[in-house]
């Protein structure tokens, strides 16, 4: 096994990494996602925006099975995640095993709002701990490849520090390299920086950005609307279940067509390109 | 009332409380393990979402939960015999009775211990690629065995009280060893206050270690 990371993968294919279709979510009585067709070619950069419990964070969630659709197609690299039953009535259900689950999160890395960091390990053991557990690697390689994910996120000073005695700043980059030593093909980011201090919001912005510009590919649901508008190639305006706008970060955060979008937008005073 | 303490005939037969301070201790040991692993192993168990091993768990933890060891014991060592086609000891009875005990209530410690993690743990594990199984043995139950251990140094301590229960079927251990001096002496007095101050001796030293423990942890988080 090669012991460098692979670099992220940046040529266009014409196969779409992700490609969502009529996905839907219900909690009980509640639908929070009604219908969701998406499609993610490698390196697009897709910032979801929308307000609180418009199912933007369902969205992200569905699409590496923390949450399982209620029914609808996810398709992987072109192969359609879980197993398709149709029955006699000519709906479809899809059945999920959690092995194949296992395998799709190792290719979709997800970055969470608390940052759930492993409070029983360092960061360095943080970072270590998929390496050993799920790829199963030796624990001196392991170290090895962590510590360089820690450097990428500038933190490699802080390696044997708990998460207790770091920044929640500090604490969303560790995250950051626990995703990225498993080198996934996608990256999901469920607002990164919701839960920081207005003041740490910028170190865990850059390191994303330099993310960005390596050409990772990646989706971010974020209320950072001027961050969207530097970095995303796309942007998505999800309201009430449904993806209500998209199109370039000019055309969606400069000129929205839809109201709802406007309404949004303008309740976000800190706008500012 | 005008009693002469007279400790002479307790310290004739050292060897007899040493012969019931090692049964004390070997029933202690044999408890606290069979106990405490068979209580994770329950606690797990009840925390499943298949029926054929949630129930079976659940069902264990209330029958267990809901009669007393004593009885348990006698039944192990007079009943069940009748059933089996081998003879049951006095140590295998007791040890029976204490640890299916002990496991019920440890058991729901460890459910609870597990149940106070916060979703996220769980699903941080989960989005690096981790089986529920990995998830559970990495992530979960190393945090959750912090928070219960004073949970579970006290079951400890119980399970060390609980053994003088095996003196209902005549195992050797310190209780049964002082029943003994006071019936072949006419010593109740003397024999009792013994046993119950070697019970202390050893229960104590553990007792202020877990106090120390609590406080360690405590100030950890």
């Amino acid at each position: 096994m090669n012991d460098a990371p692979s670099p992220a993968p940046t040529a266009k294919t014409t196969q779409p990494l992700l490609r969502v279709t009529a996905l839907r979510k219900q909690f009980g009585p509640a639908e929070i996602l009604k219908g969701i067709d998406l499609s993610v070619a490698s390196g697009d950069r897709i910032a979801i925006l929308g307000a609180s419990g418009s199912g933007k964070s369902t969205l992200l969630r569905c699409l590496n099975f923390m949450e399982k659709p209620s029914s609808g197609r996810v398709e992987l690299g072109g192969s359609v995640v879980g197993t398709e039953r149709t029955s006699r009535d000519g709906s479809v259900r899809t059945d999920y095993s959690e092995r194949e689950l296992t395998r799709v999160r190792q290719r979709v890395g997800m970055v969470f709002q608390q940052f759930n960091l492993f409070p029983h390990m360092t960061a360095l053991g943080n970072v270590t701990e998929g390496l050993l557990t799920v790829k199963g690697l030796a624990r001196d390689l392991a170290a090895t490849q962590a510590r360089a994910q820690l450097a990428r996120v500038g933190l490699a000073d802080k390696a044997d520090e708990y998460p207790a005695r770091l920044s929640g700043g500090q604490k969303q980059r560790v995250a950051i390299a626990r995703a990225l030593a498993m080198e996934p093909e996608l990256l999901l980011f469920d607002e990164p920086t919701s839960a920081l201090d207005p003041e740490l919001v910028g170190e865990v912005l850059r390191v994303i950005r330099a993310l960005a510009e390596e050409g990772r590919t990646m989706l971010l649901v974020t209320h950072e609307v001027g961050f969207a508008y530097h970095v995303a190639s796309r942007v998505l305006f999800i309201a009430d279940g449904v993806i209500h706008e998209q199109g370039t970060p000019d055309e969606v955060l400069k000129h929205p067509r839809q109201a709802r979008t406007q309404a949004f937008l303008a309740r976000h005073n800190e706008f500012n390109f | 009332m005008n009693h002469r303490w007279n400790f002479d005939a307790v310290w004739a037969h050292p060897e007899a409380l040493l012969a019931g301070a090692a049964g004390t201790l070997r029933i202690f040991a044999i408890c606290l393990v069979l106990g405490l692993s068979l209580g994770l192993l329950v606690g797990l168990g009840r925390y499943s979402r298949r029926p054929w091993i949630y129930l079976p768990a659940s069902t264990f933890v209330e029958f267990f939960r809901n009669t007393p060891v004593l009885v348990q014991i006698l039944w192990f060592y007079f009943a069940l015999p009748m059933l089996l086609p081998f003879e049951i000891s006095p140590l295998t009875a007791a040890a029976l009775g204490i640890s299916l005990n002990s496991a019920a209530f440890s058991g729901e410690i460890f459910r609870g211990g597990i149940q106070s993690l916060e979703r996220g743990q769980w699903e941080g594990a989960q989005a690096l690629g981790m089986t529920q199984g990995q998830a559970m043995r990495r992530i979960i139950l190393p945090q959750a065995i912090k928070r219960m251990l004073p949970a579970l140094t006290n079951r400890a301590i119980e399970i060390f009280k609980m053994s003088t229960l095996a003196s209902a079927v005549a195992y050797v251990e310190l209780l049964q060893q002082g029943k003994l001096i006071a019936s072949l002496n006419f010593n109740p007095i003397e024999a009792y206050t013994v046993i119950a101050l070697l019970f202390f001796a050893f229960l104590y030293p553990l007792v202020q270690a877990t106090y120390v423990l609590e406080r360690r942890l405590r100030q950890g988080d």
